[in-house]
């Protein structure tokens, strides 16, 4: 390595090729389009030229890779759900997120650090206890731990939070990681195109040609482009594309935000979130603190950052740990969450032939990145949902079989 | 802060007012198909632009209709279901 760099440095012309295409005219057609050059449009694009030879394939992306919420999330990787259908399915992702820097060539940063969900009442507790059978029935390492174990893993930690809200106990999770999100959408992009997939930036779908119920192609800033498979995986934006094509979900956005700490010598080795006190706090690799809350409290499609939300989730970040009144945050962002009822995605096919949605990802979609790419992938090569997926179809709701994933999500909603 | 204005009560901070969703027709439940059904509970036209929504002031305990707009979270006007009025803007 330092052998190539000095080559490099010697040279005047710096060859090492980007880390994918530039890709600028489409072609007239593909065998399939995915809109959203997101974590989940590009390991999608992966999995369909990797698992099923499918390479014919064109991601659009209106912006830039991974701008979206692959870019803006708080990183938590865990599979401790509550149903069943929920915990195998995050379970078969962290597998595939515990291979990945190898298999895409990239320091994704995966980092195992034990998650704790605190809890703060007796109901919580009970929940808690919930997940943890269910996990351990699907073979998912979870489980209750009284206060002792927290303040080990975690001396730093206020166990009474500063007397407003004493923690009873938590659910440990041993596989909870933190990963490089950006890391996840380069190496995703570069693995699909070293395949021979295209992947276009500054190049949004405007509409999208369905006639006698069945996709023809999409109109772009580009021009048209034909094809008879299309997968939207757009996170915030899904409504927009849903309208194109006049599909009724229960999607419902709502910004979700995040802050960061300036940085800090490492001292918080652990993921915690509290669904009480609406906090998730972790330390990433360049020491600063990551953290998040609960959602903005009604519906708007932007990615505004309020006052309130620093304000409210700083004052119980110090309920936790007093210590931080000094530290100073450096930056605020936020991400447009689509959410669903029931706390489960939007997977698979829908009642348009060859429209095929990956949505519904809310707050919990970026742990999902690999095992949502690998099942789209098959369900679109197949024009049938992968059995990972079935209870996470859109025609639940008219079913009315709804997963009920409420409980598991990290903090209240 | 941000500020709404509550048909009843005049402009409040924010924080006082619960978010409804979506104002929906409702059909007859006793006429609905399952599939009629399920259609009003779960689906919306959820894309961006000018919606009417409940809204509650919880103070008062008051339900009321914002006509907003959800990309630019601009509060076009406030009214008590049934009563609209032209002028009741923030
Ligand atoms: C603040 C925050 C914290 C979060 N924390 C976590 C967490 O800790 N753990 C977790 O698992 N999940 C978390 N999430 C959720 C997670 O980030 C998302 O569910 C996930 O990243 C969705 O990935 P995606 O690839 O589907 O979407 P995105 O990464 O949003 O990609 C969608 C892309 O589609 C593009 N697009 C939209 N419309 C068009 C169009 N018409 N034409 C072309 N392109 C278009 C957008 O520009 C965007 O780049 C968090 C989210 C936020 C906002």
């Amino acid at each position: 390595m330092p052998f190539r760099l000095l080559k490099y440095a010697l040279n005047r012309e710096y060859k090492e090729p980007r880390f994918f295409r530039d890709c600028q005219t489409p072609k007239k057609s593909y065998d399939a389009i995915i809109i959203g050059g997101g974590g989940h449009g590009l390991a999608a694009a992966y999995y369909l030229a990797k698992d099923h030879g499918i390479t014919n394939v064109a991601v659009l992306e209106k912006g830039y890779i991974g701008g979206g919420n692959t870019g803006r999330n708080t990183t938590i990787v865990r599979s401790n759900y509550l149903t069943p259908d929920g915990v195998n399915f995050y379970d078969a992702s962290v597998k595939l997120f515990e291979g990945l820097s190898e298999e895409l060539d990239i320091n994704l940063f995966y980092s195992n650090r034990g998650h704790f969900t605190l809890a703060h009442t007796e109901s919580a507790m009970r929940t808690m206890r919930w997940r943890a059978e269910v996990n351990k029935h699907v073979g998912v390492k979870s489980r209750v731990v009284g206060t002792d174990e927290i303040s080990k893993a975690c001396p730093q930690l206020d166990i009474s939070c500063s007397g407003k809200a004493p923690i009873q106990g938590a659910l440990y999770h041993e596989p909870g990681s933190i990963a490089r999100h950006d890391a996840v959408a380069w190496g995703y992009a570069r693995g699909a195109d070293s395949q021979g997939i295209e992947i276009f930036q500054n190049t949004e779908v405007q509409s999208i040609d369905v006639r006698d119920g069945k996709v023809h192609g999409v109109q772009t800033n580009r021009g048209y482009i034909a094809t008879g498979k299309v997968l939207s995986a757009v996170a915030g934006f899904t409504p927009r594309i849903c309208k194109m094509v006049d599909l009724k979900t229960p999607i419902v956005i709502h910004p979700l935000q995040a802050c960061v700490s300036e940085p800090m010598k490492p001292w918080l080795d652990t993921i915690l979130v509290s669904g009480s006190l609406h906090v998730y706090v972790s330390q990433s690799s360049r020491g600063e603190l990551v953290m998040g809350a609960s959602l903005d409290p009604y519906e708007v499609h932007s990615t505004r950052s309020t006052f309130d939300f620093v304000e409210g989730l700083t004052s119980h970040i110090v309920d936790m740990f007093p210590f931080l009144s000094n530290v100073k945050v450096v930056r605020q962002w936020a991400g447009m969450a689509d959410m669903t009822p029931d706390f489960a995605p939007i997977m698979g096919k829908t009642p348009i032939e060859g429209f095929y949605l990956d949505a519904g990802w809310g707050t919990w979609g970026f742990k999902a990145t690999p095992i949502s790419g690998k099942t789209m992938a098959a369900t679109m090569a197949n024009d049938k949902a992968h059995d990972l997926i079935h209870s996470f179809r859109l025609s639940r709701f008219e079913d009315y079989e709804l997963t009920g994933e409420k409980g598991a999500a990290s903090v209240g909603h | 802060m941000k500020l709404l204005k509550c048909p009843i009560n005049g402009v409040r901070p924010v924080s006082e007012f619960i978010f409804g969703g979506e104002f929906r027709e409702m059909p007859d439940p006793s006429k609905a198909t399952d599939a009629e059904w399920a259609a009003y509970v779960f689906y919306r036209d959820n894309a961006p632009g000018i919606k009417k929504e409940w809204w509650f002031h919880s103070p008062s305990g008051t339900w009321f209709i914002a006509e907003r707009n959800t990309a630019t979270d601009e509060v076009l006007t406030t009214y008590l279901l049934g009563k609209k009025q032209a002028e009741s803007t923030v």
